[in-house]
């Protein structure tokens, strides 16, 4: 008796897309199983936010000027601290990821044949779950601050499906950095440096207009600030749009959004996947 | 019939370190075939070439007829691999990794769960088969690991130091099952560092050391090839250790090895044992030499190394270190 997979010129292009599918959904379902098994592992995660939520309205909020007119702090915060969270999230995939490598697990799962794709896939899309929990949960310590929706349901299931969109290309890039690095610890350091500069420089935590004249070019520009923006004019309105820079209406700066989530996709999975394929 | 197993001057390093330099390998179906070498000689690097889980710099290597690089895809489906360089999840629980492993293999969701049951009972895991398998002994959790090969029902095997770490009980059980596999028309390669579990196991062995198979055959050809039995004395005064070599000059069947720093005296005896050790009790009593110890040894993995290479089989954390370690000594003594 053998198993269903036969030679590879026999196996044909709807078969593999199949077998993608499949193979991803087990990968997620025992990424899943292992959240489950672990809750503690959440909870930790979860204390990182809610420690930078009461970090920064108890110290900050009434040191930060340049609001737009009629905002708190915590108002503009949040949307801002759910993106950033959503991307400090992604670090669990290299982290995963690199576990996994040491336990020997990439090795076997490499020896199975099974899609190539399928123990990134299952990894990334397994955080975006865990990124959904801990997002709700997020908010739940946002309301208790004062934080409020004001742009209706939609405005904010759509901030909610764009924060998960940008941890999910960040747990590519989590992938390729873990591929590169395959240690526990340097992968954690190495998610770390790179992630401060990209989330502070940008309008995730404050307005760009306070910050140093020549470093305001980069905040503007960079993809988080666009993220933050939109996922603030999403949750509370228009009244947040900054009006000195970027996109100037909703559908201006979701299309900004959606652009930089599907061009960074595009150039890290392929990499994130060439590189499992090759590991020695 | 071709080989299960054939490899064909088989080349690949890593940096400047050459872990396979050029191994040829042929293994019969439904036979063990004993991969014996220390850390570092080039077992795993092997054995993962021929899992395609490491593309080779050279030479060529099939599986079951299958090519390991051209072949890849479609070899994957038609051999299992445990140990050393696979692993199970112990946050799942035993049947929950067999299954997942059964999925990944293509088999449909209520077959991948009758196997998985169907396994673990023949591996006498199914008591534990709802438990975490962090939770599971490190005897259960090679057998979990094995059983995890098995899931597809492969033709081929390769078990990477599969007991190494255990303890002599679980060894003894892997044993037992490694066999009943192979009474089943399975071929199996499995690496090893002990001698006793080649001679045990395989009905072949290629000692490898160094990224070359320095000498190949049945145990009982190689432990032939590698004189037997060994006479070994330990001294009370070191000094007296050139004394020892005259008097029991020609009393063995090869040159004596010395071990000053041990005080000690090793010499090949073939299968002459006893009769060569009451020999040598009355000439030393002549010589009033002062012997500590004195006994006879089955051939150990140090003996093949000493007698094959000329030098110990050096057992290091560090496989690399190790590697280097000899590789170095090897080019002092035999300078190309």
């Amino acid at each position: 008796m053998r198993v269903a997979t036969e030679p590879s010129a026999a196996v044909d292009l709807s078969t593999r897309v199949r077998y993608g599918v499949a193979d991803g959904m087990v990968v997620m379902r025992r990424n899943l199983l292992q959240i489950l098994r672990i809750p503690t592992a959440l909870v930790f995660e979860l204390a990182q936010p809610i420690m930078f939520v009461l970090l920064f309205t108890i110290v900050f909020a009434r040191n930060i000027a340049n609001l737009p007119p009629g905002f708190t702090y915590v108002m503009f915060l949040m949307p801002g601290i759910f993106v950033q969270n959503a991307i400090f999230g992604s670090t669990t995939t290299a982290i995963g990821l690199a576990e996994d490598m040491k336990k020997g697990l990439v090795d076997r799962f490499r020896s199975l044949p099974m899609a190539r794709s399928a123990v990134l896939v299952g990894r990334t899309t397994s955080d975006v779950a865990k990124n959904l929990i801990l997002l709700l949960l997020v908010i739940v310590v946002a309301y208790l601050v004062g934080f409020r929706f004001q742009n209706g349901v939609v405005g904010a299931i759509g901030m909610i499906a764009l924060v998960l969109s940008v941890g999910f290309v960040f747990s590519w890039i989590s992938a390729v950095v873990a591929l590169a690095i395959k240690q526990v610890e340097g992968v954690q350091a190495a998610m770390f440096t790179g992630i401060f500069p990209i989330v502070f420089v940008s309008a995730a935590l404050v307005p760009v207009i306070g910050m140093a004249s020549w470093i305001q070019p980069v905040a503007e520009h960079n993809p988080v600030t666009v993220w933050a923006n939109t996922a603030r004019v999403l949750a509370l309105g228009d009244v947040a749009i900054p009006p000195n820079y970027g996109p100037q209406t909703l559908q201006g700066l979701l299309i900004t959004s959606v652009v930089w989530i599907a061009g960074l996709l595009l150039v890290f999975v392929p990499i994130a996947i060439r590189m499992y394929r090759k590991l020695t | 019939m071709a080989g299960a197993i054939v490899v064909e001057g088989l080349v690949k390093s890593f940096g400047t370190v050459e872990a396979l330099r050029g191994i040829d390998l042929d293994v019969a179906p439904g036979t063990v075939f004993g991969l014996l070498g220390p850390n570092g000689a080039g077992k795993t690097t092997a054995i993962r070439i021929l899992t395609t889980l490491l593309l080779p710099d050279g030479g060529r290597a099939e599986v079951v007829g299958l090519d390991v690089v051209r072949d890849a895809e479609a070899l994957r489906s038609r051999f299992g691999l445990a140990g050393q360089s696979a692993a199970v999840d112990e946050n799942l629980t035993g049947l929950e990794n067999i299954e997942m492993v059964g999925r990944l293999y293509h088999l449909p969701s209520a077959e991948a769960r009758a196997r998985a049951v169907e396994i673990l009972e023949r591996f006498g895991l199914a008591d534990a088969a709802g438990r975490q398998a962090k939770t599971y002994s490190g005897g259960m959790r090679r057998r979990l690991d094995v059983a995890a090969s098995l899931v597809a029902r492969p033709d081929v095997l390769f078990l990477d130091e599969p007991t190494t770490g255990l303890d002599p009980r679980s060894r003894m059980d892997l044993w037992a099952m490694i066999r009943e596999l192979v009474n089943e028309g399975k071929t199996i390669l499995l690496t090893t560092q002990y001698l006793e579990e080649a001679d045990n196991l395989a009905d072949r062995i290629a000692v490898i050391d160094l990224g070359t198979v320095i000498a190949e055959g049945t145990s009982d050809e190689l432990k032939d090839q590698i004189g037997g039995e060994v006479l070994e004395l330990h001294v009370q005064d070191r000094a007296d250790l050139a004394t020892i070599v005259e008097i029991l000059a020609g009393i063995g069947t090869g040159e004596p090895t010395l071990d000053h720093e041990a005080g000690r005296i090793r010499i090949p005896v073939g299968s002459a044992g006893p009769s060569t050790l009451l020999d040598s009790v009355p000439r030393l009593d002549d010589g009033s030499i002062a012997i500590a110890d004195i006994a006879l040894h089955r051939p150990t993995l140090d003996d093949v190394f000493l007698s094959l290479t000329g030098h110990a089989a050096e057992q290091e954390e560090d496989p690399d270190a190790a590697a280097t370690k000899r590789r170095g000594r090897a080019r002092g003594e035999d300078p190309r």
